[in-house]
């Protein structure tokens, strides 16, 4: 009954949240003359759309690192395996020839797009309707992919522990970006070249008939997959197999005695992750309106990782918030460190191209030898809880 | 008499080339406490291990109400009704006390609000810890908690694998006096104990482990009685 009750006030949080992410990135087509900050070329944007992408795949992991404890680094090739099926899937089969010209176009003569403006036709209502659902349905499939090649992969790695799983699946990542980069896959990954045309996040803004922008739905669009995903996450984590999950986390062979088995389990946990992984990889490319092999590196994963321990091991809306916060600073807050500045003809030390992740190396290293548990611990957010913060004290009695 | 539970025929555990359990058998009937009392070592805790299922037997057969359950994997097991409490408690700090609860019933999918309250009951202090983290409990409620949890997969069998380990004496007199209850009613209980003493004085029947194999057998008073276990394990010897 309270658990009900606790996902229905979610449920009202996040469509809030989304409503006011449509309002924000509308503001500027309806009032002029607001702050740059609101215009759709700012930063803010861009933060807001990455952070959306990046916090999927945080939750994604800390569903994998926090809740089941099992530290895997595979994230970023699960990435990959989304962003790629995305791709090739929606690419239209006019734009195959031109994006696959190194190869003589693609093995793969296919478009979920095109098959559904088949469907409802090729303009107007009926080729925003195709758009929509062929992207929804590949997003679907990226998930899928991602969740099929972690459950065999998953077969022979989960039977190993902590760091031996975390090299594992670090190398596992690595393999796949080698084998999708290689020229022989050509054809179908377009070898280390970028797959591009496919929809992007700006392709679901609503347009009139002569390209100018009625309604911007492109922040909203990974926002709504995002907190659906995150949603899903969080019902399960919430659920019966999630205390499941926890108790694995907590002591493996007290689970096993109450029952629980281990291996189903972590499969469970390992193909849901990368599941989710993969839909983030599908926005990410979204994102970026690219898919190419060479932006999922091990990299991305510490990026990843970071996040979760920055935003709390056990988090979802710890990593959330640390998504936010990282993605805000990285692109946005402390870009300023990158470039030189004079005063008057005083030259600002330190200052220079490169700064910017120095200061971010210090910032982490403080965070991981004071706050190692990072900024939300183990704990979520408590909204009702905040809200009694700031309400006046009701007075004790003794 | 009543009917055999459990029947562990000539059981054999080897870790690598050390064996461990060396050729036991004993029986459990219906509706009693049981207990295998040993010296560090003995072989106790790996009979247990093995019977529940987290260890696989070299040799022997595990019978459970007529089924052999030989190395079947520990869900199957639990699934039938046989519940252990791990050595040193084993409860999941970071689950709330009633997490840990519904966890020992996780094979189950009925209804779990009168089992709950079946465990509040033997152990109040759990009901007011509830939304408390488990690791945040005292030893002593950790124990009560790790009974309890076991209790909410309505065991056919308890198993305890030293339920009175770095207790305060006061607490280990409360844990056994519960013990008792759960056994009055009607839940069978194996028992393995360092602190013979406890065991002897709440079981029916007791077994002595000695270097993986039973050195002596009756009921609890008579091993209470017996001359050589009090001197091995009861610190009582004339001398």
């Amino acid at each position: 009954m309270k658990q009900k009750k606790k996902t229905f006030q979610i449920f009202i949080g996040i469509t809030i949240l989304l409503l006011f992410v449509i309002l924000l990135e509308n503001l500027s087509t309806f009032i002029p003359g607001l702050p740059q900050v609101l215009s759709p070329t700012s930063p803010l944007f861009t933060v807001l759309k990455k952070a959306a992408v990046y916090s999927l795949v945080a939750v994604s992991m800390n569903l994998l690192n926090g809740f089941t404890g099992l530290f895997s680094l595979g994230q970023a090739g699960f990435m990959l395996l989304g962003a790629y099926t995305y791709a090739i899937l929606t690419v239209p089969t006019a734009m195959k020839d031109q994006v696959y010209y190194l190869f003589g176009g693609c093995a793969f003569d296919f478009s979920l797009v095109d098959m559904f403006k088949g469907m409802f036709g090729e303009s107007g209502f009926g080729g925003a309707i195709s758009m929509i659902l062929g992207s929804f349905i590949a997003l679907i499939l990226a998930g899928c992919v991602a969740g099929l090649f972690s459950y065999l992969i998953g077969i022979p790695v989960l039977r190993l522990k902590s760091d031996y799983l975390a090299i594992a699946t670090l190398g596992f990542a690595e393999i796949i970006r080698a084998i999708f980069q290689w020229q022989k896959f050509g054809p179908v990954t377009n070898g280390a070249n970028m797959i591009k045309g496919f929809p992007t996040f700006s392709d679901f803004n609503i347009t009139g008939p002569s390209g100018n922008v009625i309604l911007r739905l492109s922040t909203f669009v990974p926002f709504l997959v995002s907190a659906v995903c995150i949603l899903l996450i969080v019902l399960l984590i919430n659920s019966s197999y999630g205390r499941a999950f926890k108790s694995i986390r907590d002591d493996e062979v007290a689970a096993e005695a109450m029952g629980i088995s281990l291996f189903k389990h972590k499969m469970l946990s390992f193909v849901i992750s990368s599941f989710f992984a993969g839909i983030g990889g599908a926005l990410f490319a979204m994102y970026v309106a690219n898919a190419q092999a060479k932006a999922f590196t091990s990299v991305m994963t510490y990026e990843i990782l970071l996040i979760v321990v920055i935003g709390g091991i056990g988090s979802v809306s710890g990593s959330v918030l640390a998504t936010f916060l990282y993605v805000a600073c990285s692109e946005w807050w402390l870009r300023f460190l990158d470039t030189e500045v004079y005063l008057g003809s005083f030259k600002v030390p330190l200052l220079r191209n490169g700064f910017r992740m120095v200061v971010f190396s210090v910032v982490i290293m403080v965070i991981v030898l004071f706050f190692s548990q990072g900024i939300m611990g183990n704990h979520e957010i408590n909204f009702g809880a905040l809200l009694k913060k700031f309400q006046p004290k009701p007075e004790r009695k003794s | 008499m009543s009917e055999q539970v459990l029947k562990i025929d000539n059981l054999k555990v080897r870790y690598g080339g050390i064996e461990a359990v060396r050729g036991i058998s004993f029986d459990v009937k219906a509706g009693e406490i049981v207990t295998l009392i040993g010296a560090n070592g003995a072989g106790k805790s790996s009979t247990l291990r093995t019977i529940s299922g987290l260890v696989k037997p070299a040799e022997g057969s595990i019978i459970f109400e007529g089924e052999d359950i030989t190395a079947k994997d520990p869900t199957a097991i639990v699934s039938k009704g046989l519940m252990m409490v791990p050595e040193g408690r084993r409860i999941f700090p970071n689950l709330t006390v009633l997490e840990n609860l519904k966890i020992g019933a996780y094979l189950r999918k009925d209804d779990l609000e009168k089992d709950i309250e079946m465990v509040y009951g033997y152990f109040p202090r759990l009901r007011e810890r509830s939304w408390q983290e488990g690791g945040t409990l005292s030893g002593g409620e950790q124990q009560m908690l790790a009974v309890g949890r076991a209790l909410m997969g309505r065991p056919k069998l308890l198993m305890m694998d030293e339920p009175s380990l770095g207790l305060a004496p006061i607490v280990v007199q409360g844990i056994f006096e519960i013990i008792r209850q759960i056994n009055d009613a009607g839940t069978t209980v194996l028992l393995i104990e360092q602190n013979a003493n406890m065991a002897l004085h709440v079981a029916d029947r007791a077994y002595v482990i000695e270097n993986g194999m039973i050195a002596m057998e009756g009921t609890g008073k008579e091993l209470l009685e017996d001359e050589k276990v009090r001197a091995a394990y009861l610190g009582s010897s004339s001398s």
